[in-house]
């Protein structure tokens, strides 16, 4: 699914990715795990392609070279970001919103498009399993939204374009523990062969629901060690600090 | 990434296109010949021919107004058409058949079907070409309530006591330059009258195509609603692609009796001109509305997309007690399109009440400006207005200006006026892309997001063409 060899990444002359490597198959979950200003973040908008990033090294999805692919094409392609901090929009219709990505993501995949009534049906199925108020359709896109509620539509959003692969971006921070298993369920029940899950976060308290195949430590731009769930439980006690 | 190539390739003006068609016109420059001929052509009686003389010789002793934001090279009047009519119009055709199959294709292309089997249901449209109106339709349904609508050249002949009561009673024919020149030498535009207690069964619109070269359009539009009536008249207009400066100087009056009300919206779409401010109309518009019964109501909702110079702002009188006047605005400028309008709330009546909400949108070489004044006088007492005037910017080279006048000359009445200037923010384009848009797609959602108090107000027949229109002004204009 998702091959990323040492990958570089500065800002304005600032390495902040220093040749990190990570190889995600499909079906598997890799949680990357890393103090602030290990570069977790700019990992996560160097895979969607965001601008202001010089970049060197190898990122290849499904098989294809990923850089030279704009924000969009990447989306099109099944490259989903669950956003750390979801951005208001004003004026925008959530409901009309999910629907008009929903039909660009289909177009691209050379579906038709949905109408309106089989839309809502969908978007009413995704809903009651996660435990989300419909109300939030009718809102405009994030704007008043309580952070809980903007975390939830991400994932809502992520239930609805079906994506191949999913970043998520430190979406747990901040949730209290009901919102916390909505994410986790959001991303359990989207599991399967075929998908491939990147859950970048700070805490060992998401990966406990959602089990991942692979824990890796990320610090100073690199993958200083890679593990399994135990690497995250040793995390939480003994701190990044210990690990080297 | 998008190339340049891409962002280079600007679709063309939809409208551009011209129709050949033989004309009448009247003798180049202004005139008492030229007005003449036009009060002759149109088969005026004599107490119109006089009313325009009147302000023609009025027009003498007034200087153009240069107190503006955009500037303007000089205009030679002297050197422009005033009247210009496809010669297959001048006889009036009696009905839609006789319409010359040319001007139904054109405005076919326009999307105003006029045939009567393809007419545009629950909507009439009154067709204005150059200096005539072509075509009305639905008029005999309209006819059966005892509602008039039709060009105006037709009312000032069938309905004189309407049209000398009310004509120039909201802008005397004294009022500014261009408001007084129109008077002179307007040609053709639409008029309407509600009768009593009459709520106008459809959408009543006048579509305005400029046509000719070298040709100024000086449409006057005059809407009466009497006590407990309704209607709600919707514009649009369109011209070719042409090098040339073009002027549209209208006038509009409306009237709105006790308990009445008018619903006005306007999408404006005339030529803007090319990617480096080639062309293009001189929209120069005085629009204004007399609430002048108790408890009446105006509403002024306009689209502003077209034109490379548009200046107007059109204002609410609030005579009566208790009226209500709104007014809601898009103002959108892209390459090196500029625009100065607002409005102008006179608070007269106790307990009037005027809300006006401005959204401009800047983006290339544009320069957008709102110009607003509230003035509540000393006998309006209770009144109140509420102004919120937002501007969005788009790349660096733009500009944005808010110029609110307000004068509050009582002490129970209220005045509430909000502004912000922002950028088209990065980070929600990237949002956007990032579930799958395009840098234009984003674009127009976010755009129409900000919009949206405005565009609502549409009828729901035009609110789905504004809100594309509203993307493509602004296509290419991110990077």
């Amino acid at each position: 699914m998702l091959e990323i060899k040492n990958l570089k990444a500065s800002v304005n002359n600032r390495d902040i990715l220093k040749g990190l490597n990570i190889t995600i198959k499909p079906g598997e979950l890799h949680a990357i795990m890393g103090p602030n200003g290990s570069g977790k973040s700019t990992l996560a908008n160097v895979l969607s392609g965001k601008n202001g990033y010089e970049i060197s090294g190898e990122i290849k999805y499904q098989g294809k070279d990923l850089i030279e692919i704009s924000v969009d094409e990447r989306a099109q392609k099944g490259i989903f970001l669950a956003f750390q901090y979801p951005i208001e929009i004003p004026g925008v219709n959530t409901n009309n919103f999910l629907k008009t990505v929903l039909n660009k993501v289909r177009k691209a995949r050379g579906e038709q498009e949905i109408d309106t009534l089989s839309f809502l049906k969908i978007v009413k199925e995704r809903l009651s399993e996660l435990g989300i108020d419909e109300k939030m359709l009718s809102r405009q896109l994030n704007v008043g939204f309580s952070g809980g509620e903007k975390k939830k539509n991400e994932i809502l959003q992520m239930k609805i374009l079906d994506p191949n692969l999913s970043i998520l971006d430190e979406t747990d921070s901040g949730l209290d523990i009901d919102a916390l298993k909505i994410i986790a369920n959001g991303v359990n029940s989207s599991r399967d062969k075929k998908k491939s899950f990147l859950v970048i976060t700070h805490y060992q308290r998401l990966l406990n629901y959602i089990n991942p195949d692979f824990v890796h430590v990320l610090s100073d731009g690199k993958i200083i060690k890679s593990g399994c769930m135990e690497l995250a439980e040793e995390l939480e006690k003994t701190g990044y600090k210990k690990i080297n | 990434m998008k190339t340049q190539k891409d962002i280079d390739t600007n679709p063309e003006y939809k409208y551009g296109f011209s129709t050949d068609i033989e004309n009448i016109r009247a003798p180049k420059g202004l005139n008492e010949d030229t007005i003449k001929f036009i009060s002759n052509i149109k088969k005026e009686p004599k107490w119109m021919l006089e009313w325009r003389l009147k302000a023609f010789n009025r027009l003498q002793s007034l200087k153009e107004p240069n107190w503006q934001k955009p500037k303007y090279p000089k205009i030679n009047y002297q050197d422009l058409y005033y009247y210009s009519a496809p010669k297959s119009a001048s006889g009036k055709p009696k009905s839609l058949d006789e319409v010359d199959p040319k001007l139904i294709e054109t405005y076919k292309k326009l999307g105003i079907p006029l045939q009567e089997q393809k007419k545009l249901s629950g909507i009439a449209v009154d067709a204005v070409f150059d200096s005539v109106s072509v075509a009305t339709t639905f008029k005999e349904e309209l006819t059966k309530k005892g509602i008039i609508f039709c060009p105006i050249s037709e009312a000032i002949i069938k309905h004189p006591d309407l049209v000398k009561k009310y004509l120039g009673s909201v802008i005397p024919i004294s009022d500014h330059y261009f408001a007084t020149l129109n008077s002179a030498v307007f040609t053709d535009g639409s008029f309407v009258y509600i009768p009593p207690n009459t709520r106008c069964p459809m959408e009543l619109s006048t579509y305005f195509r400029i046509n000719a070269s070298e040709t100024g359009q000086f449409e006057r539009t005059l809407i009466i609603a009497d006590k407990g009536s309704y209607v709600s008249y919707l514009e649009g207009c369109t011209a070719p692609m042409r090098d040339e400066n073009q002027l549209h100087a209208a006038n509009v009056e409306l009237i709105a009796l006790d308990d009445a009300e008018i619903k006005y919206s306007t999408v404006q779409n005339w030529y803007p001109g090319d990617k480096d401010g080639v062309g293009g109309i001189y929209n120069f518009v005085t629009k204004r509305g007399a609430c002048r019964g108790k408890n009446s109501k105006i509403s002024w909702t306009q689209v502003e997309t077209g034109s490379a110079i548009t200046w107007k702002y059109p204002s609410c009188i609030l005579q009566g007690d208790n009226s209500v006047g709104e007014f809601y605005s898009i103002a959108i400028t892209n390459n090196h399109q500029k625009a100065d309008t607002g409005t102008k709330m006179i608070h007269l009546g106790k307990n009037t009440k005027s809300k006006i909400i401005s959204k401009g949108i800047s983006a290339g070489y544009a320069d957008n400006t709102y110009r607003g004044l509230v003035d509540i006088n000393r006998k309006a007492l209770n009144s109140r207005n509420y102004t919120q005037c937002d501007s969005l910017l788009i790349g660096n080279k733009c500009g944005a200006h808010t110029v609110p006048y307000i004068k509050n000359k009582n002490s129970s009445s209220t005045v509430e006026h909000e502004a912000t200037t922002s950028k088209i923010n990065e980070e929600q384009l990237f949002y956007c892309n990032q579930r799958g848009l395009n840098q234009e797609e984003a674009v127009s959602l976010i755009i129409n997001g900000f919009c949206k108090e405005v565009l609502q107000q549409l009828p729901m027949e035009f609110a789905v063409e504004a809100q594309k229109l509203v993307g493509i002004s602004l296509e290419g204009s991110v990077g």
